[in-house]
């Protein structure tokens, strides 16, 4: 396919492995270099692609946070699931949303319960299914960092337009910046460069990241999603520690521009604002890092809608989650990986979604380590 | 979760609502355009665009000039080393 096959040519490949290491001679670091892509979709092609086994020793990856199913704390989760039980309802969701596990069970067990739970490939699906139920609450469960919240927002708005009032969302949007913040500043931190969100940025742009050079002295790329896009960041960051650089570079231009893009910018800006803060698994509570309906938009959040418990859930005390997603534990050092948590009955989140790095360990990666 | 996937606009459904049909792998569905569409790029120029879809909606038009580029970065790379 146009755009795909291109940006997995093996020659190519093999050009930037050689590339990479000969940049790794030459900075020669004591301690691997430790790179984090933040984004849940490159940990799943870094994985389906064995990339990280083709690295040199010298570099090493982290799995960051950018799995928003594997984030979501189980008490949202057990708001979902209560939405989901009210008489009358249809709970419309994506598709990997539904094992995730909250303290009583997922939306999969509920569904088996007989709560009427749908799996959709887009929000204008679930507004689709408002109008052919009009007695029924639809409700969509909406999760996901920038890359999603503008079909969201926009969806909302489809639904004002056309005076659909039997809808609303249960709004878990999460936003980069402030996590990216948040993993920053945390003490035990050892990232020495990102492999950027190449979706998110396509939306946000790249001026917000800025303060990770600034501040942190820290160099990102955003990138694409294929093989070589993904080889060809790992080495942009590699040659930017090589000279001492710490800069925000676009490995991704065919698709982000550097201002992002303003109509979906423009969307979220109308429906939502920054929550004081959010809950998320394994890394706690981080300020502004979750967005709500504004007072505006009240009418379709389904948190207002509808009485949610709102308990906050501490996650299984054996749960490692945390740690690795700040990079200080690979997926397979933690206590319970492979033993009481696995993708078939997972405990950890991150051992839920096919981008979560556990999960993608399990699957692909177990074998070699 | 934050997965797109090139697809490109075959056809306009309604330009009001900015509902256009595009095509994925020779799959055809319709799909939302109102972010790829500007005052300098209005609806009826979006026919033929490569766009990234996510979720339903066209997010952003793939540069066909920027994609060369990159590509080319790789090929000089690949004579430049031995």
């Amino acid at each position: 396919m146009k755009y795909i096959d291109e940006f997995r040519d093996r020659d190519k490949a093999a050009v930037l492995l050689r590339a990479i290491e000969g940049v790794a001679d030459e900075i020669r670091p004591e301690k691997p270099l430790q790179i984090m892509e933040v984004c849940g979709g490159h940990t799943h092609a870094i994985f389906r692609y064995g990339i990280e086994a083709m690295l040199p020793d010298a570099v090493e990856l982290v799995h960051g946070p950018g799995c928003p199913v594997c984030v979501l704390p189980l008490g949202r989760v057990d708001d979902c699931i209560a939405i989901a039980t009210q008489p009358g309802t249809i709970l419309a969701t994506f598709g990997d949303a539904m094992r995730v596990p909250g303290s009583r069970g997922s939306l999969m067990q509920a569904k088996a319960h007989g709560a009427d739970i749908r799996m959709v490939y887009s929000p204008t699906d679930a507004l689709e299914i408002a109008r052919k139920n009009p007695e029924r609450e639809v409700v969509f469960f909406g999760l996901g960092f920038e890359t999603t919240m503008p079909s969201t927002a926009l969806t909302v708005l489809e639904a004002e337009r056309d005076r659909i009032t039997n809808f609303s969302v249960f709004c878990n949007h999460i936003t980069i910046v402030p996590t990216l913040k948040a993993i920053l500043d945390s003490p035990d931190l050892r990232i020495d460069g990102f492999v950027g969100p190449g979706h998110v940025s396509m939306v946000i742009g790249m001026a917000p990241y800025d303060f990770i050079a600034r501040q942190y002295r820290r160099p990102l790329v955003v990138s694409g999603f294929e093989p070589l896009d993904l080889l060809q960041s790992v080495l942009m960051v590699l040659r930017q520690i090589a000279d001492g650089r710490a800069e925000i570079e676009n490995q991704y231009a065919r698709v982000v521009a550097s201002g992002g893009n303003a109509a979906a910018q423009r969307a979220i800006d109308a429906v939502y604002e920054p929550r004081e803060h959010f809950e998320w698994r394994g890394l706690g509570s981080i300020d502004e890092s979750g967005v709500r309906f504004r007072d505006a938009y009240a009418s379709f959040d389904a948190e207002r809608r509808f009485a949610v418990p709102g308990v906050r859930v501490t996650d299984p005390a054996a749960c490692q989650c945390g740690a690795v997603l700040k990079g200080t534990l690979k997926p397979h050092q933690c206590k319970v990986f492979g033993t009481s948590c696995t993708p078939e009955m997972p405990m950890g989140a991150l051992m839920v979604s096919s981008e979560g790095a556990c999960a993608a360990y399990y699957r692909y990666a177990t074998k070699a380590t | 979760m934050c997965l797109g996937i090139p697809a490109q606009i075959v056809r306009i459904d309604d330009a009001e609502r900015m509902l256009a049909t595009a095509e994925v792998g020779g799959v055809r569905r319709q799909v939302n355009i109102i972010c790829i569409v500007d005052d300098n790029h209005p609806v009826e120029a979006c026919v033929g665009d490569w766009v990234l879809l996510h979720v339903g909606f066209a997010m952003s038009r793939i540069d066909e000039a920027e994609a060369e580029a990159t590509l080319r970065i790789l090929t000089e790379l690949g004579e430049m080393t031995p």
